[in-house]
């Protein structure tokens, strides 16, 4: 009998993970032993400090570079950096979340199990108390992406997918208002989620038949062994190459990349607007790290066969993306749209294997994880009797009506169809640039002729909010309480910030660009 | 005086007026204008400043100033003026307080806010300073583009009808154009090594096919911008329905970035592919000179008249770059400037005529030289400069490119000859249809058709004036900062003038 022999666990580097998942598992504790008008304090408190916590822990571990509990973990810069990333947006997540001021209750519904559209509902709506199971959810959730931009085997990076996957099916079905919308969100998502997660387990199937056999080593699916049985193995490349596919196609998936992107519009419109945003911002982080990992690490030496196809996924996502976004009506789903061509926009980038490619990619998320949040938070503050006013014609003349949000807005519109002087143009540089470096002419100019395309729908919002008279049905703009203040004026600085002086972070995520295998 | 750095003081200064106006309380409109007024005149006294301390025989590159921004892209904030980026720099100095002072009471009948309107304007000589006096390839991009946020506005909501149609049009067009330019900036990037110095670039070898490609990418930016033929289109609207005072703006300064991007990047940058190119845009010039000018003839509404004349103007521009001689490339510089006083003065008192009638077109008008003679003088003065009457600037300058052209290529020079007739046809023709014969009984009635030009309109175009007859006889002074700059060019894609004929045969009849 071989002897058991414990793999060394790394606490400390691990500790942004333990914390947030302990105060997950400890906001369950205070749904169960808190009195009910206690506890929306208490976890939105809790869930901030942990955020906080695990940042200063990110912060503290900065120049870690290790693998440990056993080959499952990989800590190094891009770990760090996008964990850092997803603990920004996520906590300028939670403000959105925790705001009751705009919305009397919050944005979420107060009891899930109650029939959409009957009397109780219609009293729900009202003004009660939201959820706060909520906390807990987004914890978990913000928990899962920390272990999926670390994962260092497909196993892991698999139970990680799932750990932030399920609460965000859940949270898609909280929204207070349009309660049918909401939860038909939640079940295409949760449903297409699942047949992507299958096809992910399926792919890390076969990729561990393809690693078996290797002569001298033990099959597996850690990074470094499918990293030597790319070019060992004398299993048949079909194992290689369907298992490669199946994997993108779960990847792909969670980064709303066409053709795996019909989800995107329906739940982005139907989910509450602070976890549309959460979604938006986080959810792209994480499913783009593991992406940037999974095909920089493990399969590095089979980039000749992955680049081609995902390179027409690239375009397929940008063109998708603009073009239907010129169709729009509804700013949420306007957005979901401008968020797929933006992962377009971001494969340009995966597809750069260099160490400024790297870089450029990870300044890209953040910068649009910022303007993304900043942009929902808007919409959240736009509304009439009937909650949000997301028809777009309802935006008509807001300018005149509420010159200062809707000054903001277009900052973060004009910073979406990358104009100088604001992070979208940095971050369009940043992956462009290493994509063209790297021979990727054709990416290169097909994401400036989508940009061109996509510029239109982001100017007809300008129009409308600017141009236009304000209408009868013109909502008025909710003055918001200070955390949706908060979460606003951080998303509008930073874009700002990071589209003048890109250089300190533009610095940091090159310093960090670095893989361990 | 020459260690003062004249151009990022020159272009951070409108930027912190417009703070500055912007947040006036909007119930005193009168104090956000006269602030206005003043922070333009100190941006003309350091431009004069600068233009004194200009060595004009000194380097090609003065005032240059360089501050780190991007050190992992090899990209920083780099300044520096050559005598073309100067003259540039000189007219926009002069203009924005003409076309603050002419604008005086264009804002108040759009019932929106009068200290924005103001403060949009400087924010737009911010931008359009930047961009002239910008070296950094990265530098002069984030300019060109940021330029169309302040125009979008003031189009789209202080415009006349049809603004916002235009105003979405003026974007695209200018944003289509500007992304081409983002992915030859990216190549350029690329194949000069990670840096966007201009200075370093003009040094780079690249190789024909990617050189084709890059110029394309800045011509095509250059081409929208300007507008030459094929991409005019948004001119005439956005031209039509901005204010006139921001149209004298748009089409006197702001299009003179594509001329001013083609002799600073394509030409220096690309030379072999200038080149090459050459044909094509002399054929598009020369397109461009008669087919706009035929348009404009056909024209009833007064400010998309000028801007058709504009776009002939710049047809002309087109082949004066694109003959590749000194004269002919001076012609072109010394038209960008002469250009922009006359057409920037035809807009303004077109402007001042359509406020007085309250409508723009020509029909509405006939015989107003009766009620308001002044400023019917005006508009015949306007319109004989923009017609290149000699002994006014744009004279000289067009007469120079057609020498300049017509020594290495005659058809060209030959068919833009037929330009100068059909001009004296529009302009004429715009002069007798509105100011001069029968008076149409239907201005009588309009209160504002009884009063000609007040103090305020006067200082606004007697600089103007005094500037065309003045560089009309006497354009020394602006050719001597011109001329090294513009052979400098010409070095850089290794043109050299050909030799005079008639010298030629002096020499044979002494042998």
């Amino acid at each position: 009998m071989t002897e058991l022999k414990l793999p060394s666990i790394d606490y400390a580097a691990l500790s942004p993970i333990l914390i947030m998942l302990g105060t997950a598992l400890l906001g369950v504790l205070v749904e169960a032993l808190v009195p009910r008008r206690w506890r929306h304090v208490v976890q939105l408190t809790l869930a901030l400090l942990a955020v906080l916590a695990a940042l200063t822990m990110v912060v503290l571990n900065s120049d870690e570079r290790i693998i440990t509990a056993g080959q499952a973990l990989a800590i190094d810069g891009p770990t760090l950096f996008l964990q850092g990333a997803i603990l920004v947006l996520a906590a300028m997540a939670l403000l959105l979340i925790g705001d009751r001021s705009v919305e009397r209750g919050g944005a979420f519904v107060a009891q899930a199990a109650v029939t959409a559209e009957s009397a109780d509902d219609r009293r729900q709506a009202e003004g009660r108390n939201g959820l706060t199971e909520v906390y807990p959810l987004t914890t978990f959730a913000i928990g899962g992406m920390l272990i999926f931009v670390a994962a260092n085997d497909l196993l892991t990076m698999f139970i990680a997918l799932e750990v932030f996957s399920l609460p965000l099916y859940l949270l898609c079905a909280l929204a207070r208002r349009r309660r049918l919308l909401s939860q038909e969100a939640a079940m295409k998502y949760f449903l297409l989620g699942a047949y992507a997660s299958a096809f992910f387990l399926f792919g890390v199937a076969l990729i561990y038949g393809f690693t078996a056999g290797m002569p001298g080593r033990p099959a597996g699916v850690d990074f470094a062994t499918i990293h030597a049985a790319v070019s060992e193995s004398p299993a048949s490349q079909v194992l290689l190459f369907a298992g490669m596919a199946l994997l993108a196609i779960g990847l792909l998936f969670k980064a709303a990349a066409a053709p795996f992107h019909v989800w995107t519009p329906d739940v982005y419109q139907g989910a509450p607007t602070p976890v549309t945003g959460f979604m938006a911002a986080c959810t792209k982080v994480a499913a783009f790290g593991a992406l940037l990992r999974v095909f920089h690490v493990a399969f590095t030496d089979a980039n000749w066969d992955f680049t081609p196809v995902l390179g027409a996924v690239a375009v397929l996502t940008m063109l998708i993306g603009a073009v239907l976004a010129v169709t729009q009506t509804d700013i949420k789903r306007l957005l979901a749209y401008s968020s797929i061509a933006n992962a377009g926009y971001l494969l340009v980038g995966v597809l750069a294997p260099s160490r400024d490619g790297l870089a450029g990619t990870m300044f890209y998320l953040v910068a649009y994880g910022f303007s993304v949040l900043a942009a929902f938070a808007v919409v959240t503050l736009v509304r009439d009797a009937d909650g949000e006013a997301t028809h777009l014609s309802r935006w008509a003349g807001l300018g005149r009506r509420s010159p200062f949000f809707a000054a903001l807005f277009t900052f973060i519109l004009l910073a979406f169809a990358g104009i100088p002087l604001t992070s979208g143009f940095m971050s369009k540089f940043a992956v462009f640039g290493p994509a063209l470096e790297n021979g990727q002419t054709w990416l290169v100019i097909a994401g400036v002729l989508t940009s061109m395309v996509l510029a239109f729908p982001y100017l007809r919002v300008v129009v409308m909010m600017w141009l236009s008279e304000p209408g009868e049905s013109t909502p008025t703009v909710t003055v918001p309480g200070g955390l949706t203040s908060a979460a606003l004026m951080i998303g509008v600085l930073a874009t700002l910030v990071l589209g003048i002086a890109p250089a300190p972070l533009l610095d940091l995520a090159t310093g960090a660009a670095e893989f361990v295998r | 005086m020459s260690n003062f750095p004249f151009l990022s003081v020159l272009t951070v200064a409108p930027l912190v007026g417009a703070l500055v106006v912007a947040f006036l309380p909007r119930h005193r409109p009168e104090l956000a204008k006269q602030v206005a007024f003043a922070w333009s005149l100190l941006v003309l006294v350091l431009s004069v400043v600068m233009w004194v301390s200009f060595k004009a025989d000194g380097q090609r590159f003065q005032f240059r100033e360089s501050y780190s921004w991007i050190p992992n892209w090899g990209i920083s904030f780099t300044f520096a003026a050559d005598g073309i980026a100067l003259v540039m720099l000189m007219l926009i100095a002069v203009l924005v307080p003409l076309v603050i002072l002419a604008s005086w009471h264009d804002a108040e009948s759009s019932k929106r806010s009068v200290p924005v309107y103001f403060a949009l304007l400087l924010v737009l000589e911010c931008t359009m300073i930047g961009v002239f006096a910008a070296a950094d390839v990265f530098l002069f991009y984030v300019f060109f583009e940021v330029m169309l946020v302040p125009m979008y506005f003031l189009i789209g909501s202080y415009g006349g009808h049809q603004r916002q149609y235009a105003a979405v049009k003026f974007f695209l067009y200018s944003l289509v154009g500007g992304l081409f330019m983002l992915a030859a900036v990216i190549g350029l990037w690329v194949v000069g090594g990670k840096t966007l110095d201009w200075q370093t670039l003009s040094q780079v070898d690249i190789s024909t096919g990617t050189e084709r490609w890059l110029f394309l990418g800045f011509f095509i930016a250059f081409a929208i911008k300007a507008p030459f033929f094929p991409f005019h289109t948004w001119l005439p609207d956005a031209g039509g329905a901005a204010p006139a005072g921001a149209a004298a703006l748009l089409v006197g300064v702001l299009d003179k970035v594509g001329t001013f991007g083609i002799l600073r990047y394509c030409l220096p940058l690309f030379p072999e592919a200038s080149k090459w190119f050459a044909p094509w845009a002399l054929a598009l010039g020369v397109i461009g000179i008669v087919y706009a000018a035929l348009l404009a003839v056909g024209q009833n509404d007064l400010k998309r008249l000028v801007s058709y004349t504009s776009i002939a103007h710049f047809g002309f521009i087109g082949v004066g770059i694109f003959a590749f001689t000194t004269q002919a490339g001076t012609g072109a510089v010394l038209y960008m400037l002469n250009h922009g006083l006359a057409t920037g003065l035809l807009f303004l008192v077109v402007g001042m005529l359509i406020s007085r009638r309250g409508s723009a077109l020509i029909s509405d008008f006939g015989g107003a030289g009766k009620l308001v003679p002044v400023l019917a003088g005006v508009l015949f003065f306007a319109g004989l400069a923009s017609l290149a009457l000699p002994g006014t600037a744009p004279f000289i300058s067009e007469f120079l490119v057609l020498i300049g052209t017509f020594t290495v290529n005659k058809p060209v020079a030959i068919i833009a000859t037929l330009g100068i007739i059909l001009a004296a046809a529009y302009v004429l023709w715009m002069v007798q249809r509105t100011t001069q014969g029968t008076l149409n009984p239907a201005l009588t009635e309009v209160d504002g058709m009884r009063r000609d030009l007040n103090l305020r309109e006067k200082v606004v175009v007697a600089p103007l004036i005094a500037l065309i007859v003045l560089l009309g006889f006497f354009p020394k002074p602006v050719t001597d900062v011109i001329n090294p700059a513009v052979q400098a060019t010409m070095d850089d894609i290794g043109r050299t003038d050909p030799a005079p004929s008639v010298g030629g045969t002096v020499q044979e009849a002494g042998r």
